[in-house]
C-alpha cells in the first residue's frame, strides 16, 4: 500500500464501493444463501433497529456499520443457524456481528496492499436507532443500500485520513 | 477415518454451531464436539478433553488464535492435534504466522462446507 497517498483519496481513485458491494453480496450468498437485490434510490433507509460495528486499524482505518431492522436481523440469524436454534436475541446479536466481522474482513482482503496491516476489532452491536454517529476525524464514507428479503440493509464503511 | 473428536474455538457461538454444521455436512464422523470462546478457555478445556481435532478463530478476545496455537505445545495431551484455522484474517501474512505457528491449515471466512471438507480432511488423513 502506497502510504503517501490518503485512504480516502485512494478509495476514490481505485473506486472501492463496487469493491464493498461484492463484499457484502459474497457473504450474504456463501454465509445466508441468498442474493441481495440493489436498492432503489428512493427506496427507504432500513429502520436501523440493529447496527453492527467493526473498527478498522492500521493502514486502513476507520468503522464499518451494517444496519437493520429487526425483521431482517432475526432472519439473518435465523438463515445462518436455522430456525430451531435460534433461541434468543444475543444469538440474533452475534449473528449479525458476525455478518459484519465478514464483510470488513472480505473487504479488506480484495484491496491490494494491506496484507497484515489492518487489523479488526471484535465486533460490537447496537440495538435501537435513536443514536448518531459522529466520526472525529476527518474521511470519507462509502455506502451502500441492499434489499434482503425484500427489505433494506445499509453498509457503511467510514474511511478515516 | 474414525469417529472424531473436535474442539471448537471461536468468540461467536453462533460461528462455533456454523463450523460444526460444516463438519457434519464435510461428512465427518463426530463422537463429540467441545467449544471455547478464546484461545485461554480452550486450553482449559483441552486438558479435560482430548480431542483429534481443533477449529480456531484468530480474532477473539483474551487470547487470540496464533497465542493459542503457539502455547498448545505445553498442553500434554493436546501437542499433537491439527489444528485449523478459520478466520476472516486472509492476508498472506496471516496464513504464514499461522502455519509457522503450528496450524496445519486455513480456512477463510466467508466459507461453504465444500472448503472446510477440502482443508480438513486431508489433515484428518494425515494424522498420526
Amino acid at each position: 500500500m502506497t502510504v503517501n497517498v490518503s485512504i480516502a483519496t485512494r478509495s476514490r481513485e481505485e473506486n472501492w464501493l463496487p469493491i464493498l458491494e461484492l463484499s457484502v453480496q459474497e457473504v450474504f450468498e456463501i454465509m445466508l444463501g441468498c442474493r441481495l437485490e440493489p436498492a432503489a434510490s428512493s427506496e427507504s433507509k432500513p429502520p436501523g433497529e440493529f447496527t453492527a460495528m467493526i473498527g478498522l486499524a492500521g493502514e486502513l482505518c476507520g468503522v464499518l456499520t451494517v444496519c437493520c431492522g429487526t425483521r431482517s436481523a432475526n432472519l439473518i440469524a435465523v438463515r445462518m443457524l436455522g430456525a430451531e436454534l435460534v433461541t434468543s436475541e444475543e444469538q440474533v446479536w452475534d449473528a449479525l456481528g458476525e455478518i459484519c466481522n465478514m464483510i470488513a474482513g472480505n473487504f479488506k482482503n480484495k484491496l491490494s496492499g494491506t496484507d497484515g496491516h489492518c487489523l479488526l476489532s471484535v465486533p460490537t452491536v447496537i440495538t435501537g436507532g435513536e443514536y448518531n454517529f459522529h466520526a472525529l476525524v476527518d474521511g470519507r464514507s462509502l455506502e451502500t443500500t441492499m434489499l434482503f428479503e425484500g427489505a433494506p440493509i445499509a453498509v457503511r464503511l467510514e474511511l478515516h485520513s | 477415518m474414525g469417529k472424531v473428536r473436535a474442539l471448537i474455538v471461536d468468540d461467536s457461538s453462533v460461528m462455533r454451531k456454523i463450523v460444526e454444521r460444516s463438519l457434519r455436512q464435510a461428512g465427518i464422523d463426530l463422537e463429540k464436539v467441545v467449544e471455547a470462546g478464546n484461545g485461554a478457555e480452550a486450553l482449559g478445556v483441552l486438558r479435560d478433553n482430548p480431542v483429534d481435532l481443533i477449529l480456531c478463530d484468530i480474532n477473539m478476545p483474551v487470547m487470540d488464535g496464533l497465542e493459542f496455537v503457539r502455547q498448545l505445545g505445553s498442553v500434554e495431551n493436546a501437542k499433537n492435534v491439527p489444528v485449523v484455522m478459520i478466520t476472516t484474517e486472509g492476508s498472506e501474512s496471516y496464513v504464514v504466522q499461522a502455519l509457522s505457528s503450528g496450524a496445519r491449515g486455513y480456512i477463510r471466512k466467508p466459507f461453504t462446507p465444500d472448503q472446510v471438507k477440502e482443508h480438513v480432511l486431508p489433515v484428518l488423513e494425515k494424522k498420526p
